[in-house]
């Protein structure tokens, strides 16, 4: 088994509307559990990572200038992450179809860990 | 640890009520933008970490945080509720003045006087109970105008237009105010008409219908928590929507069809609703004055305690109706005391009756206004002259529900094709 990371990407505007009201924020809160239990049960939950803040700082360059999130520049924000285990990407890949940030209009990037087994 | 059901729902009537208390209600966009803000942490917390032992309290929790902050960082630039604006001031007296805002007794406090503030009469009624859904059940405006078939953008119209006027006055409506007693009756009758959205409103989908019964008996049910609002006439019109909700499930079926009291399961009805609704009318039956929800909330416990049809006290139900006619006249009102006439003295009667309505042109558009002179004839063994009335019925309908309902009733005539009298409908002659 080879581990993934999920990176969840969502811009502002789709996570208001994905939020916007109680029901539909059930509903996002309803299949985001479901989901992640799946993978769990699935024994494909590596580690459920963690919450992100929405704001931060970014440092950048060799002059190291520091700016403030929220990172303006970026559409899509990262929400939070999730490593998971998985037979090759193929595997990862079709594992996150069933993500609901995908049903919000956002994404996942699935990028393997690398392997360290030379 | 499951998601309890319409969680988000029930909390952000209940913290937008704590937070408007403290920002006031010209604030109120903040007070929803800070509830929103709690549940997109939610989401993000819960999804990885669980769903917590108490997420109401969770959520209170980030509510508050977030107003404290609100509050130490603007309180100079800002002003929030006047009625708080000494104590908000110092942190001395801050932090505790937030946990007040948060209590139980708070809260209820501040959700009965949103829903005195949400029907102020200079706001049309469709407004009224459009923001009451919005802002004390949590209703989205696309839930509402898919509950009331409109759309979106008309509703988020409707509800914005509402917030504005609520956000220009200075403070939530005050239960001492000299206004109480008619504002009150604004109150009842807005969640009389949130009820019957419910219980004979337009959607199709039976969960949205008792979705809208359910709350318009929670806010009633708040009403009566308080001595100053749980008068007889309160107690009343809880007693009509106990009543008729227990028929709720017998009503309408999983698919949404409609069925009529006569094919109604009536081991079906809710017997518990049943018995709060009786004791509510019991309860009501105090002071001087009888009401229109007095005496339908006594219709509805005459049917609710009928073992059938047949065994319907019809004189009692005309009689009922006749004192309706007498203090709340309506053709509605009369087109149901017409049907009640018709299972008392038969269906030539009952035709009568039905022709007798005064102003018939306000029940143009009313698909049970033709579906009634319908039933009568086919009762009296006209099925031709049925047909004729379920076809113009359907041409009203309004929903699918409606329409396949109506149409099963043309397929019922079509299928009589010698004139004989309607075994299943024939109800009323034993009485004559």
């Amino acid at each position: 088994m080879s581990q993934f990371l999920y990176l969840y990407r969502m811009t502002d505007a789709a996570r208001q509307e994905n939020m916007g009201t109680p029901e539909r924020a059930q509903q996002n809160m309803q299949r985001w559990i479901a989901w992640m239990n799946d993978l769990d049960k699935k024994g494909h939950l590596k580690d459920r990572g963690q919450p992100l803040e929405r704001t931060g700082k970014v440092i950048r360059g060799q002059q190291k200038t520091v700016t403030d999130g929220p990172f303006t520049e970026a559409k899509d924000l990262v929400g939070g992450f999730t490593l998971v285990e998985a037979r090759d990407i193929d595997q990862a890949v079709e594992l996150s179809r069933g993500c609901p940030v995908l049903e919000g209009g956002g994404s996942v990037e699935v990028r393997p860990v690398m392997k360290m087994d030379m | 640890m499951e998601l309890s059901e319409h969680l988000f729902r029930r909390e952000s009537g209940r913290l937008v009520a704590a937070l408007v208390r403290i920002f006031g209600v010209h604030n109120l966009a903040l007070a929803e933008d800070v509830v929103q803000d709690a549940f997109c942490r939610a989401l993000e917390v819960w999804r990885v970490r669980g769903i917590p032992d108490n997420p109401a309290a969770w959520l209170m929790s980030v509510a508050k945080h977030r107003a404290l902050d609100i509050v130490r960082k603007e309180k100079t630039a800002q002003t929030f509720a006047g009625e708080l604006s000494r104590v908000l001031e110092s942190e001395w007296t801050l932090v505790p003045t937030i946990e007040e805002a948060f209590a139980g007794s708070t809260i209820r406090d501040e959700q009965l006087r949103m829903m005195f503030s949400c029907c102020d009469p200079r706001l049309p009624e469709e407004v009224q109970v459009a923001l009451v859904l919005n802002i004390l059940c949590g209703f989205g405006a696309s839930e509402i105008a898919n509950a009331f078939l409109t759309s979106r953008a008309a509703m988020e119209k409707r509800i914005s237009r509402g917030k504005k006027s609520l956000a220009s006055s200075r403070r939530l409506f005050d239960l001492a105010d000299a206004e109480f007693g008619p504002r009150l009756s604004a109150v009842r009758r807005a969640l009389y008409l949130l009820f019957n959205e419910g219980y004979h409103g337009a959607s199709a989908q039976a969960a949205v219908r008792t979705d809208l019964c359910r709350e318009a008996i929670r806010l009633t049910s708040l009403l009566l928590e308080s001595p100053q609002t749980g008068v007889p006439e309160t107690q009343a019109l809880a007693a009509l929507m106990h009543l008729q909700a227990a028929k709720l499930p017998a009503r309408v079926d999983a698919d949404g069809d409609l069925n009529p009291l006569v094919e109604q399961d009536r081991t079906r009805w809710d017997a518990q609703l049943v018995e709060q609704g009786l004791c509510l009318l019991d309860r009501s039956a105090a002071g001087s004055v009888i009401s229109p929800y007095h005496v339908e909330a006594a219709i509805a416990a005459v049917h609710a305690t009928a073992r059938s049809v047949d065994e319907t006290n019809w004189n009692e139900i005309v009689n009922l109706y006749d004192r309706l006619m007498a203090i709340a006249p309506s053709p509605i009102v009369a087109l149901n005391r017409a049907i009640a006439v018709a299972q008392r003295d038969g269906p030539e009667r009952g035709i009568d009756a039905l022709r007798a309505i005064s102003e018939p042109a306000r029940l143009r558009g009313y698909p049970f206004y033709p579906a009634a002179f319908g039933e009568l004839e086919l009762r009296r063994g006209h099925p031709d002259a049925a047909r004729e009335h379920f076809a113009s019925a359907l041409r009203l309908a309004r929903n699918d529900a409606e329409r396949r309902f109506l149409e099963r009733r043309v397929r019922h005539c079509d299928e009589l094709e010698t004139p004989q009298p309607s075994v299943a409908y024939s109800l009323e002659d034993k009485r004559r």
